[in-house]
């Protein structure tokens, strides 16, 4: 018989999750970073986010349904690839963009390959990159924070790619979320209290962000614009999806590798291909793309980290 | 007749080359950007099928079997330049447009897979049928998928704007797009499959 169950090396432990709970819990340490959305971008924020929820859900059960499967979207999973996707918007987008792409995430990004742990890649991003490639008018206007709602302004890593200084921005405007963005990235302190929370109860490893980010780091610092060791690793760390992409995204169990060896990979390879986006690719930001790609070479990642059989030689 | 007219159906519609056998890819992804495109790639293909169908076929005792490969090709390629200078001189801006797809025609496994698997086999009237039926159905399969490409893409058919105005997807006329409507026709083409009691289609097709 075709073994097509890939499990790690025992002994196994039986707990009391459940894939449910696990959502379910993810969705909730994200809450902090939309409360800080909505404050920060407003109300318009809190629609985006719910249309996008909302679809994702309708999308799932109505897919569900016709292809005569068991409707589980109680399990959460389709609520946390909406709620992600509409982290992922700029918050003045008109209202059926979040409807679209929650449509494609679910109905291309995930029903098409057989459903919840079957998709290669992350659903989220796979209608955030669809959206990017459709309407890249309305997702490249970012609205200034803090209700000055007529006028778009450049996110910081807009402003450094177009050779712009950004005096106004400081580090504790990028550490709270003051400036340019999309509705769940803003606020890396909000995004760290989720985080840590799901860091400290086990439901993410340190491998993939901590590799991640730290990659990006380095990799920014050494190829700095006034030469080797010049880089301001810290405005690009703090800066764009990174947080969000690193803690949220690139740890989504389905499509990043099993093994700690892998996820080192994994996280090691996100930050090459984001800084290398960032510095001299076509786009301010490359997280997303970065996570995108790296989701594709993770089946190839987990061949070649399997865990040896414990005994076999 | 009644077998010229099974040749002629079967390319149609069971062995329709872009949704039944899954043959001549590359074209079908890259000219199905808009509906005139795949109409006019469709054309040149079934002139061309029907041309190296019957040479084939009237020459398939005359070809030793070992170098009838590179003898198929020397005919493909007589009827694609042809082809190409009558389409440079007559429609420029369709030349322009399809721009090297149209030479690329001679290595279209539709043409070399029909000339090696029925033209070399079978008399010059079947052969010039089956051609014709081929082309037809290529041409169905291209403009199948260029007429939703266009549509939602560039919120037109065939270069006139429908009178509702949407905002277009525009990665539907981009790469992925071509990908993602290929992608989910095929998969139509299996649940009537399905319907029918037929196989699905499996992994095969090549460019």
């Amino acid at each position: 018989m075709e073994n097509r169950l890939i499990v790690s090396a025992g002994p196994h432990l039986h707990k009391n999750e459940s894939v449910r709970r696990i959502m379910w819990l993810v969705v909730a340490s994200l809450i902090p970073s939309g409360i800080a959305g909505v404050f920060i971008f407003g109300r318009g924020a809190l629609w985006i986010i719910l249309y996008a929820v909302i679809a994702a859900v309708a999308t799932e059960a109505l897919l569900q349904k016709l292809t005569g499967k068991r409707i589980a979207v109680l399990d959460g999973s389709a609520f946390l690839t909406g709620l992600l996707l509409a982290y992922n918007l700029p918050p003045g987008v008109p209202f059926w963009i979040p409807l679209a792409g929650s449509f494609f995430s679910i109905a291309i990004g995930k029903q098409v390959f057989g459903g919840l742990g079957q998709n290669i890649f992350n659903p989220a991003l796979v209608g955030r990159a669809f959206l990017m490639a459709s309407w890249p008018k309305y997702m490249t206007a970012f609205p200034a924070p803090l209700g000055f709602d007529a006028i778009t302004s450049a996110t910081p890593l807009t402003a450094l790619k177009e050779g712009k200084l950004l005096g106004y921005v400081t580090r504790w405007d990028l550490f709270w979320g003051i400036h340019g963005g999309c509705i769940g990235e803003v606020c890396i302190f909000a995004l760290l209290l989720g985080a840590l929370f799901l860091l400290i109860r086990g439901y993410i490893s340190w491998h993939i962000p901590f590799t991640y980010i730290a990659t990006v780091g380095i990799f920014t610092y050494i190829c700095g614009p006034k030469g080797l060791l010049t880089g301001d690793w810290l405005f690009h760390i703090l800066s764009g999806g990174l947080v969000l992409g690193a803690f949220f995204m690139a740890t989504d169990y389905v499509t990043s590798p099993l093994t700690r060896k892998g996820q080192v990979i994994f996280g090691v390879g996100c930050g090459l291909l984001t800084a290398i986006i960032r510095l001299w690719g076509g786009y301010p930001e490359g997280v997303s793309y970065a996570i995108l790609m790296m989701n594709a070479a993770t089946p190839l990642i987990d061949r070649f980290t399997k865990n040896r059989i414990y005994g076999a030689l | 007749m009644k077998k010229l007219a099974h040749e002629l159906i079967k390319g149609i519609a069971k062995e329709n080359p872009t949704f039944g056998l899954i043959l001549g890819l590359c074209p079908t992804l890259a000219v199905s950007t808009s509906l005139v495109n795949a109409l006019g790639m469709g054309a040149a293909a079934t002139f061309v099928l029907i041309g190296s169908n019957g040479i084939i076929s009237s020459l398939r005792s005359f070809i030793p079997g070992r170098i009838r490969l590179p003898a198929f090709i020397v005919i493909i390629a007589t009827f694609v330049t042809i082809c190409e200078l009558a389409m440079k001189a007559y429609f420029p801006a369709l030349d322009r447009s399809l721009g090297i797809f149209v030479p690329l025609i001679v290595v279209n496994c539709i043409i070399m897979a029909r000339a090696e698997a029925y033209a070399s086999k079978h008399p010059v009237m079947p052969s010039l049928f089956d051609g014709l039926g081929m082309g037809i159905g290529f041409t169905l399969g291209l403009s199948t998928i260029a007429l939703l490409r266009e549509l939602f893409g560039a919120g037109s058919i065939a270069g006139f704007k429908l009178p509702v105005t949407f905002e277009p997807v525009t990665v539907m006329i981009l790469a992925p797009g071509a990908l993602l409507t290929l992608g989910l026709l095929i998969a139509g083409t299996n649940i009537i499959r399905k319907g029918k009691g037929m196989q699905p289609l499996k992994k095969k097709g090549c460019c």
